[in-house]
Order: structure tokens, then C-alpha cells, then sequence
């Protein structure tokens, strides 16, 4: 048995459908990466599983507890860190880890001492002492990822946990989680990047208006998607069709063109050699190239290759581009 | 530890946190002091000698409806507190532990007591600067406090609920100004409720804005001798009536509010 297991998990808001039948089953030990765009229903499920919400129909448990009948059971077994940090401002670092170990009912003592062992283990132990307040965004939710595991639950839900974190902190992030993870919990984590999935999850569901499109391990999802991609912008309107012919030798037909921008876009799976390749054969075609670049696929990539849809989030720019 | 003893300890660690807050944040504290201090100045120096109480001085009258009034507000604080914490995910972080459903509440009214003990203080010890005086015992001046700090408490179970269904602080901040003045100004706290016309009378007489105010009246010894006799009931038993209305505000106010956190959304 699964540690997380939803089956046809369906939430109504009125005439919108936040949720529209989706399965999760999460093995112990492992992490479920719950992929998709703003408003795909990431957070709706994940609300859900740790008793927030009551779904409109189907069911759920979690470490072995019903997520509507036995909600307290529930509780006991997890942490949650949410989409914003939610810590206290205007308690210290300390003061909402003790907090929330008291809530959870580890007595006095061992609150504090598990509060001072969790700043220590996050990299907070200077900032211990000090009023949220005067926190970063990085440690904020470090302190928040504290907080979720001070009763060290067996099942760990984190909700978006880098979303608007400067790419160091979000490296410093994939980390912790990763520690966290090495110790036999077991982690559903949702987020709009692919290459967050890709870093941290054994397994991949991808979600949109409150549906599984796909399923698999990130290589699995990479090869329905067809690895990386190539972004060419030529610079004359009259030149798209040619460089056009060019990249369907190299993809395999499959390009996307965008004339008012005269940008093409092909996924390519023959690294840096295939991608000199290109570059000669636009030269040798007399094609002038205003830029040039190869990135690795997005999630707006996997939406637009599942279903033909662009995403509705922000795409991710981590373009190695090459200006020629 | 039966349910009852872990609802009570986990409520004293959300007081706590409260408690913290009152004095990390001195902005709001010290605006919950210094109003009502610029209240009782206001009113015992521009209607002080304008409005007239038979027998009696309006200084001494006035006190006991700006405690009232202030007291009231005082417990909106817990509504906007709480309407804070939702709208920052803290009410979700503390729906998703395995704490007591009701010690949120339960803590947030009991911690936001403070604001209005210690405005309270103040008050007392500015309408002393202008001229109010306790006639009564000790004693009764005591119970007095405690029944406008009991009335207020009862109160913020109301602002609870509300704090729970708006959508922002803002909403509850404007909200409750335009309840709140109506409920303490059609009243007995500025004027005698005798001198209201026709339905704004019979509204002050039943208000219990007003019984706490005539209660907390007669406990300070503030109703001069030769004031005309109420004729309503409420006011006749003001401190009945008032305790009254505690108990059914509570009754009402805390499951409802205690059901809207359980479901919050």
C-alpha cells in the first residue's frame, strides 16, 4: 500500500472545477513531483491531503489515516509547507519552531531543543534570535521547512517550495529537500518547474485544469517531450521557411514557427555536435541568424507537446543562449 | 491529558504568541492607548460643559460610556487579527497540526484582553486627571471593570466570526467602524438614552451597549442622586441584562466561530 493514495480526487468551487478525478499514489520513501501551471489544482490537492479542504467526491488516505474520517490521525503523521512562508513575523526564528513543536505536542523541553536542533540543521542559528521580520526570502522558508518537519513526520507535503527564490536559494532549497528525503520520508511536492521535478522527484505527474496529463520519471517525461530544444531567431521574415527546412532535418519535422517574431523552435537530442551542425547549415544557406540558442525543455514545452496548449505560467528562462 | 486539558495548553501557546506580538509591535499598542486617552479629553472638554446632566456632572456621566465604547472597540482587534492570520496561510499552518480546533480562538480572544486592560487603565486614570471619581467601594468599582472586560470579551467572539469570513483586514477594519459607531452612539454612553427620539430610544433602551454602560455607572457611584429612575427594564438591571447578553454572545459566537475554523473556505 502506497503511503499517499488518492483515488478520483474531484473539488468544485461553485461552477469551477479546481479538481476533476485525480489518482496520486505516493510509495513510502519516495517523492511524487506534482507538476502543472498556476491553477492546474497543485495546491487544491495538496489541501486536500493535509485536511484543509474536503473533496467535493472521491477519497484519500495518508499514512494509513482517511483524509475526511480520521482528519486528526491525519495531522499527526505529516508537516505542510505551504505556498507562502507561513511563519510568524514577529516572532524569532525560535519562537515559531518552539511554537509550533509545542502545538504538535512534543512537551516543553523537548521543543526547545528541537527548535535549536532544526535552526542549527537550516543554517538559522545566527538569525535564531531575531524577529522573522528581518528575514530573507531564502530563510524564510527555510524557517517554514523547518516547521514542517519539527514533529519528524513520516509524510511531508511542500507546497511551490522555490517559487519566487533567486536561484541561489533555490539550489540551497533542492538541498535541504534532498536531505530531508535521504531519511525515509515520504514527500509530495508540487511546483512549476520541470527541472525542479527533474532534481528532486523519483516520480512525475503532470497536472492540468485538475487532470493527470501524464505520468512518468523525469527521463520518461523528457523523451515523450523530446529532450532539448533549439531557439533560432533569424533575422530577416524572408529567411523563416529556409531555416525552417533546416531544423526539420535535425528534429524530425517537428518545428514551431513564429513569423511576427521570426523565431523557430525544434527539439534536438544530439547535443553540442548537432547544434554546430545547425549552425553551419544556416551559413551555408546564407541564412542570417540574429540569435541563436539551445535550452533545456520547459514546462511550457511539456504543455504544448501534451496538449498543444501554451501553459499559462511564466516560462522558464534558464536559456543557455548564444548570440551569433 | 484528557481533550479539555490539551484545548486549554495549546490555547496558552497561542496566547503566548499573542502576547509576543503585543510587544514586538508597540505602533498598535501605543494607538490603543492614546485613543482613548484623545477620547475622554475630547468629550469632557467639548461637550463637557455643553451637555447637561440633571444632578449631576457630565464628566462623571462620560466615563462610563467611553469605557464602554472603547472596550468595544478594543475587541475588534481580535477580529482583525485573526483576518491577518488567514490571509498570511499562519490559520492553514495551524489547521494542518494536530492541535486543538478551538485554541486559535480560544487564545486569540483571551490574549487580546490585554489591549483592553490596559486601556482601561488609562482611561481610568485620565478621566481621574478631568474629574471622575469612584463613590462605591473598591469592591464595586472591581466588578465593574471586570463586567465592561466580560462584555468586551463576549464581544470579540463576534468580531471572531467576522474575522474568519471577510476577506482582508481592511474589510474588517472599515466594517466594524460602521457597526460599531451606531451600536455605542445609539446608547446611553454620550447622552441619556431619555433624550433620544422615538425609535433611536427605544433601540438605546434595549441596547446592551447601554446596560453595560448604566451598569458600570452604578458600580462606580457615578448616577447622581435625583436622577430619574430608568423605565425599562434593561436599564433597571442593567448588570442582569448585561451578563445576560454575555452569556448568550458566547453561546452563540464560539461554536459558530469554533465551525467556521474547522471548515475555513
Amino acid at each position: 500500500m502506497s503511503t499517499i493514495e488518492a483515488t478520483g480526487l474531484v473539488k468544485h468551487y461553485g461552477e469551477v472545477k479546481a479538481l476533476d478525478g485525480l489518482d496520486l499514489y505516493v510509495p513510502e520513501g519516495t517523492i511524487l513531483g506534482l507538476l502543472g501551471p498556476n491553477g492546474a489544482g497543485k495546491t487544491t490537492a495538496v489541501n486536500i491531503l493535509t485536511t484543509l479542504i474536503r473533496p467535493t467526491s472521491g477519497s484519500a488516505t495518508v499514512a494509513g489515516a482517511d483524509v475526511v474520517k480520521q482528519p486528526g490521525k491525519v495531522r499527526k503523521r505529516i508537516g505542510l509547507s505551504g505556498q507562502f512562508a507561513a511563519v510568524d513575523e514577529n516572532l524569532t526564528g525560535f519562537e515559531n519552531l518552539d511554537m509550533i513543536g509545542r502545538l504538535y505536542r512534543l512537551g516543553r523541553d523537548n521543543s526547545r531543543v528541537r527548535a535549536r536542533e532544526l535552526l542549527e540543521r537550516f543554517d538559522l542559528t545566527e538569525a535564531g534570535d531575531r524577529p522573522v521580520k528581518t528575514y530573507s526570502g531564502g530563510m524564510r522558508r527555510r524557517l517554514d521547512l523547518a516547521g514542517a518537519i519539527v514533529a519528524e513526520p513520516p509524510v511531508l507535503f511542500l507546497d511551490e517550495p522555490t517559487t519566487g527564490l533567486d536561484p541561489r536559494s533555490r539550489t540551497e532549497m533542492w538541498g535541504v529537500i534532498r536531505d530531508l528525503v535521504g531519511k525515509g520520508t515520504t514527500l509530495l511536492l508540487t511546483t512549476q518547474y520541470l527541472e525542479e521535478a527533474d532534481q528532486l522527484a523519483d516520480d512525475i505527474v503532470v497536472i492540468d485544469h485538475g487532470r493527470q496529463i501524464a505520468h512518468g520519471t523525469a527521463d520518461e517525461l523528457k523523451a515523450m517531450i523530446g529532450g532539448e530544444r533549439i531557439e533560432v531567431t533569424v533575422t530577416s521574415v524572408d529567411s523563416v521557411t529556409g531555416a525552417a527546412e533546416i531544423l526539420a532535418r535535425f528534429s524530425g519535422g517537428d518545428v514551431q514557427i513564429n513569423e511576427r517574431s521570426r523565431k523557430l523552435i525544434a527539439p534536438m537530442s544530439g547535443g553540442s555536435a548537432e547544434f554546430r551542425h545547425v549552425l553551419r547549415d544556416l551559413e551555408e544557406a546564407g541564412i542570417a541568424v540574429y540569435d541563436v540558442g539551445m535550452r533545456r525543455p520547459t514546462l511550457d514545452d511539456v504543455f504544448l507537446t501534451l496538449t498543444g496548449d501554451v501553459a499559462e505560467s511564466e516560462p522558464d528562462s534558464r536559456a543557455a543562449t548564444v548570440g551569433v | 491529558m484528557n481533550s479539555l486539558m490539551w484545548a486549554a495548553l495549546d490555547s496558552h501557546v497561542i496566547a503566548k504568541r499573542n502576547v509576543i506580538k503585543i510587544r514586538r509591535v508597540p505602533e498598535v499598542l501605543m494607538f490603543v492607548l492614546i485613543s482613548p486617552i484623545m477620547f475622554v479629553l475630547l468629550f469632557a472638554f467639548v461637550f463637557g460643559d455643553s451637555i447637561e446632566i440633571p444632578g449631576g456632572s457630565y464628566r462623571e456621566f462620560l466615563i462610563g460610556g467611553i469605557f464602554a465604547q472603547t472596550v468595544i472597540f478594543g475587541a475588534t482587534f481580535t477580529g482583525a487579527g485573526l483576518a491577518d492570520d488567514m490571509q498570511k496561510g499562519i490559520i492553514d499552518r495551524f489547521r494542518a497540526l494536530p492541535m486543538s480546533r478551538s485554541a486559535v480562538l480560544v487564545g486569540r480572544t483571551a490574549s487580546d484582553v490585554i489591549y483592553n486592560v490596559l486601556s482601561l487603565i488609562i482611561m481610568a486614570l485620565t478621566g481621574l486627571l478631568v474629574g471622575w471619581r469612584i463613590h462605591e467601594g473598591f469592591v464595586s468599582a472591581a466588578f465593574g471593570f471586570a463586567l465592561l472586560l466580560a462584555f468586551a470579551y463576549a464581544f470579540s467572539w463576534v468580531m471572531a466570526y467576522v474575522g474568519l469570513i471577510v476577506p482582508s483586514v481592511e474589510v474588517i477594519n472599515n466594517a466594524s467602524f460602521v457597526v460599531i459607531f451606531p451600536l455605542t452612539f445609539v446608547a446611553n454612553t454620550f447622552v441619556p438614552a431619555e433624550n433620544l427620539p422615538g425609535a433611536l430610544r427605544t433601540f438605546a433602551e434595549w441596547n446592551p451597549v447601554s446596560a453595560v454602560t448604566q451598569a458600570a455607572r452604578e458600580l462606580f457611584g457615578n448616577i447622581p442622586p435625583g436622577t430619574p429612575e430608568p423605565t425599562v427594564w434593561p436599564l433597571q438591571n442593567p448588570v442582569l441584562y448585561t451578563i445576560i447578553w454575555i452569556i448568550v454572545i458566547i453561546a452563540i459566537f464560539a461554536p459558530l466561530s469554533v465551525n467556521r475554523y474547522r471548515k475555513a473556505r
